[in-house]
Parts: structure tokens; C-alpha cells; sequence
């Protein structure tokens, strides 16, 4: 959905001066049409993500919007202390824009895993956190955004062509995007692993009733419409391509255990490192049992229909 | 003319850490003399919002009283706001915060603020202002790696608008400088690193002016001094201390320095 995103920036920066593009060296076959029409507002910054977090505060102050973009792991652990007394300490709209949440590097192996960006970025107080679902949505979700007043953090999926189907997305910061209807359990998922969750409702077919929330705006979190569902569900199952904790999952138990709610919240994720393996993304997810099939067969256990 | 005395500096630091009785006295003292010509002479601050005004970053923001001192003998920071020094609910802190007035960026953590002002020199060329960035860095500061990431970008960008002073007193938390992880020779790696460096005495306040004002913000290379300093600079008994990066005065200590730094105002107290 890179490309997506690009191509939306460049439209934007037509209308809009303020906006730069920074990259700490990455971004081939998805930054050139920036480079190439904005070259006056374009930076390789190198492989240097710490200093270019605080360049980019530097221009931030003096009125730009500068995108910093790199592999999601990059974009925000190495630079975290950066992000957090830079953007964040000095409340300015930078954007880290992640690229490969989760597993999306498969065969690249652990030190290219987004794991844990979102549960860290998540803990900067005044952070917006936007996980857009598919490519065209990534598009939707950078341009009612892009000129908040806040610091951002945009994780961004690889795949430019998978689909959530059947949906044409509209997007709306603090709320849910609602994929299918259903009366036995909620399916909340986080950006795109919405794709993934929408195979595990199919997988499920009439065997449950699912309904299926893709979360894309994690930061300002749909908060009202979870402590609804929290009264309409017995089961609530979130699927994140992260860590089960620190993300969504975190976010929607924080809420019941706050509501003092009866609903089972079932968080799942990515524990571990895969003992030093790597592999594909599919291959992965079910090692970590969020394969759409591990997911259905998970959900029909939850169920008792096992 | 701005009057912005060096003494005044000193008398202000002394008095403020033993009011609130707090430490980091000699870093402070440590950059009097260059704090005293950046706000006296060389910044070019008309009002502190205005966009154009000349950008400094304390990256060593554990010595802010120096500057703080500065602001107040401006008239930016009212003598009421500067007795707030470490007090409940101030934003004149220990380290330096945006959200105070005269302060431009946030620092406490060393090794970021080159960074920053890269960013700002490079919205200033952009925005084709003439305003130029200093970032007042530490020798131990470069030990930080992220330093040496900003001091590449600046060169490889051509900011000739950047200018680094790095306070060379030697000295670190816990020991010389040398001893901890040597710096040195800091010029040669500036050099190495395709900046204009230069070598001056940190407390010789009319080189140091000589110096800043002579420099050539066109030629496309941003600038370093290496200002050779005394910790503790201006009361014997901390010069080259290492205690007095921690320690506050007691009242016998306090007089002395005060004596010794010369400033004879009797109002600060």
C-alpha cells in the first residue's frame, strides 16, 4: 500500500508546500514520483533514521510536515527516543510512515519484523497511530490526516494488492471499519490483517455467525463503539500482526476490564522470535496461530462448536 | 546595545543553584563566557516568536541556567520566573523546555540537538531566511553516536547557516573525558567530517565574538568551534572539579564564589 500512499502524498504536496518527504534510504519502486516532482522537497537522509527523526522535528517547527519514511522497525525503534523528545515532546506533526508491519519481511528474518512499533509508539502521549487496511484505503486514511496537528505514526502493509472485498471503505478518525455483520462473536483486527480476517469469516462460513471490525485508527481508538459491542457480544477475538499485547488487543481488554464487562476478550498475536527461523508471511502466521484457519479453528473452539 | 555581562552570568548561576540547591554548576559556568556572546552579541533575536529570529539549541541542556541567565539579563525571563529555577510546576527547569519563552527546543537528552538544528538550518534555506541555527553541544556529547549522523547530513546538505560550538572542558559525569571515551583530537574530526573547524579560547569573550561574527554563513559548509573551557570556570575552587557537576553549594561555598566571580548586584537575592 506504499505506493498507494505516494501516490496520495504527491497530491497532496501539489496543493500543499508544507509537506517534505524524507527517507533513510529505502523506498525503491514506491518513492520515485515524489522524488522526481517535488526533487526541492525530497531527502534521502541516508541510513541514518535517528538524525532524520530529528531533522524532521527541526523542519516541523518552522512550519513543514515532513514524512519520514523507512521499514517499520527502523522508523520507529531505532529512533524512538528521537520520536519521543522530538515530535512528540515538541507536539509537532512529523509522520513516521512504517512500511511491513508484522511478518512482511518473512524471509528477511527477525531484525526486519515490525513486532513492536505500535505498543511503543502507542505509549507517546499525544501519538495518533493510523494502520490503514488496504491500498486504497491507505490513500483515504493519509488524506483526512496528513494535516492534523498532532505527530503520527502510519504503518503501512507491503502488499499492494490485497483486498478486503465486497467493501468500498470510507475512513473516520476514532472509529471502526465495519467489514461483515454478525451475532456470535466479534473479530476485531488491526489494519491490514484485515484481509486475513475477513479469509478466517469466510473459512467459518455458516458454521458462525461473525461479525468482523477492521481497526485502522488505533490512536484516537474507537472507544464508544467497543464498550457498545462489549455489551452485544459474548466473545470479542482480536487478531494483530504484532505482539498480542501493547496494540489492539491491549486497548479493547483495557476497556472491559474498565467496564467491568463480562464479555471474554481473546487477544491474539505474534509471540516470540520463531527460534531465529523465517519464512514466508503465511507460513509464519501459522506458526504463530493467526493463520485464517488457525483464527476460524480458534474461534469455533471459543464457541464450543469444536 | 545588548549589555549581557559575563559576571552576571556567573553571579546569576551561583545564586540560582543555591537558592534552589541543586547542582550542575560547574557545566553551567562552563559556557558563561560563550553564552554571554551568543545572547550579547551574535544572535539576532528581535522577538522570541518571530519566525526569522536566529535559532540556539542548548544540546547540552543539563547547563541551561547559563542560558537562563541570558534571557533574564535580555528581559525575556522576568526575575519572578527565574526564582521559579527547579521549583513545583515551572517550565525552568533543569533542562531546557520549549514551552518557556526564549527556549526554542526542548533538550536533556544528549546527542539530539545537532540533529534538530540541522533540521532547522535546512528550513531556514528552504524558506530562504537568513536566520542561522547554533547548537551549543559538549566534548563527552560526542560520544553519542546519533552526533556524528547529524554532523555527515550537515555537510553532505551544504548548511553553511549551522554553526556547532562544543564546549571542550574535558570533563564528564564520572570522570575526564579522556578517560571515559576520548574525543579527541575533536577538530581533526570535524575536519575529517567536511566542516569548517576552528580552535578558540571558550573563555575569551572578544575571540569568541571575533570568531562567530566572521563567519561566512554562504560557503556552504557548516561551521564547528572547538571552545577549549574550564570546568567550573571562574571559581577556584571548581575549576577542574568533577564533584561540581553534582554538588550544590553550602552558604560558606556560595559566598566565596560569589566573591570570586565579581558580580556585586545585591538584588538577586
Amino acid at each position: 500500500m506504499r505506493q498507494a500512499f505516494i501516490r496520495e502524498l504527491v497530491e497532496l504536496a501539489r496543493k500543499d508546500e508544507r509537506v517534505m518527504l524524507l527517507t533513510g534510504d529505502l523506498g525503491y519502486l514506491a518513492l520515485e514520483p515524489f522524488m522526481e516532482e517535488f526533487p526541492d522537497r525530497f531527502l534521502n537522509c541516508g541510513v541514518a533514521e535517528q538524525n532524520m527523526v530529528g531533522v524532521a522535528t527541526g523542519l516541523a517547527d518552522a512550519g513543514f510536515i515532513p514524512f519520514v519514511y523507512s521499514i517499520v522497525t527502523f522508523a520507529t525503534l531505532r529512533c524512538f527516543e528521537f520520536i519521543r523528545n522530538g515530535p512528540v515532546g515538541h507536539n509537532l506533526p512529523v509522520r513516521i510512515v512504517g512500511v511491513g508491519g508484522g511478518v512482511e519481511y518473512g524471509h528477511n528474518g527477525p531484525s526486519h519484523y515490525g513486532l513492536e512499533d505500535v505498543g511503543a509508539l502507542g505509549l507517546l502521549d499525544g501519538m495518533e497511530i493510523y494502520c490503514p487496511l488496504e491500498a486504497p484505503h491507505a490513500a483515504k486514511v493519509l488524506r483526512a490526516t496528513y494535516d492534523r496537528p498532532a505527530p503520527i505514526y502510519y504503518r503501512l502493509g507491503k502488499d499492494e494488492k490485497a483486498r478486503v472485498t465486497g467493501q468500498d471503505f470510507g475512513f473516520k478518525v476514532g472509529a471502526v471499519d465495519r467489514i461483515n455483520n454478525g451475532s456470535d462473536a466479534l473479530l476485531m483486527t488491526l489494519g491490514a490483517y484485515a484481509v486475513e480476517g475477513q479469509q478466517a469469516v469466510t473459512e467459518l462460513g455458516s458454521r458462525a455467525s461473525i461479525a468482523h471490525w477492521g481497526v485502522s485508527s488505533l490512536i484516537p481508538f474507537p472507544t464508544i463503539e467497543v464498550e457498545d459491542a462489549l455489551g452485544r457480544y459474548p466473545l470479542i477475538v482480536t487478531v494483530e500482526a504484532h505482539r498480542p499485547h501493547g496494540g489492539l488487543g491491549s486497548k479493547v481488554a483495557e476497556i472491559a476490564a474498565a467496564k467491568g464487562s463480562s464479555c471474554r476478550i481473546l487477544r491474539l498475536g505474534i509471540d516470540g522470535f520463531f527460534g531465529g527461523t523465517s519464512g514466508s508471511q503465511s507460513y509464519l502466521y501459522d506458526q504463530a496461530g493467526i493463520s485464517p484457519a488457525k483464527v476460524a479453528g480458534t474461534i469455533l473452539g471459543e464457541l464450543g462448536r469444536v | 546595545m545588548r549589555q549581557v555581562r559575563s559576571e552576571a552570568i556567573r553571579g546569576t548561576i551561583l545564586r540560582q543553584s543555591r537558592r534552589a540547591h541543586v547542582g550542575h554548576i560547574g557545566s553551567s559556568l562552563s559556557i558563561a563566557d560563550i553564552v554571554t556572546v551568543l545572547y550579547g552579541r551574535v544572535l539576532q533575536i528581535s522577538a522570541v516568536t518571530d519566525p526569522d529570529r536566529d535559532r540556539f539549541i542548548l544540546s547540552k541542556g543539563h547547563a541551561v541556567l547559563a542560558v537562563y541567565a541570558a534571557l533574564h539579563e535580555l528581559g525575556i525571563l522576568s526575575k519572578d520566573a527565574l526564582d521559579t529555577f527547579c521549583g513545583d510546576g515551572t517550565a525552568v527547569g533543569m533542562h531546557p523546555e520549549a514551552a518557556l519563552p526564549g527556549i526554542d527546543f526542548n533538550s536533556g537528552s544528549l546527542g539530539q540537538g545537532l540533529s534538530l538544528g540541522a533540521g532547522a538550518a535546512l528550513a531556514a534555506r528552504i524558506q530562504g531566511s537568513s536566520r542561522k541555527t547554533y547548537v551549543l553541544m559538549s566534548d563527552a556529547e560526542l560520544n553519542e553516536g546519533a552526533v556524528w549522523e547529524a554532523a555527515l547530513f550537515a555537510a553532505h546538505q551544504r548548511l553553511g547557516n549551522l554553526i556547532a560550538i562544543v564546549d571542550a572542558n574535558g570533563q564528564q559525569a564520572l570522570g575526564m573525558t579522556k578517560d571515559v571515551m576520548n574525543t579527541e583530537p575533536i577538530m581533526e574530526k570535524w575536519l575529517a567530517f567536511g566542516w569548517d573547524a576552528r580552535e578558540v579560547d571558550g573563555h575569551d569573550v572578544e575571540v569568541l565574538a571575533d570568531t562567530l561574527l566572521g563567519l561566512d554563513a554562504s560557503d556552504g559548509k557548516p561551521k564547528v568551534l572547538i571552545a577549549r573551557t574550564v570546568f567550573g570556570k571562574g571559581v577556584s575552587y571548581m575549576e577542574g572539579q568533577i564533584k561540581w557537576h553534582y554538588w550544590p553549594m553550602n552558604e560558606e561555598e556560595f559566598a566565596n564564589a560569589l566573591q570570586q566571580v565579581g558580580d556585586p548586584r545585591e538584588d538577586a537575592r
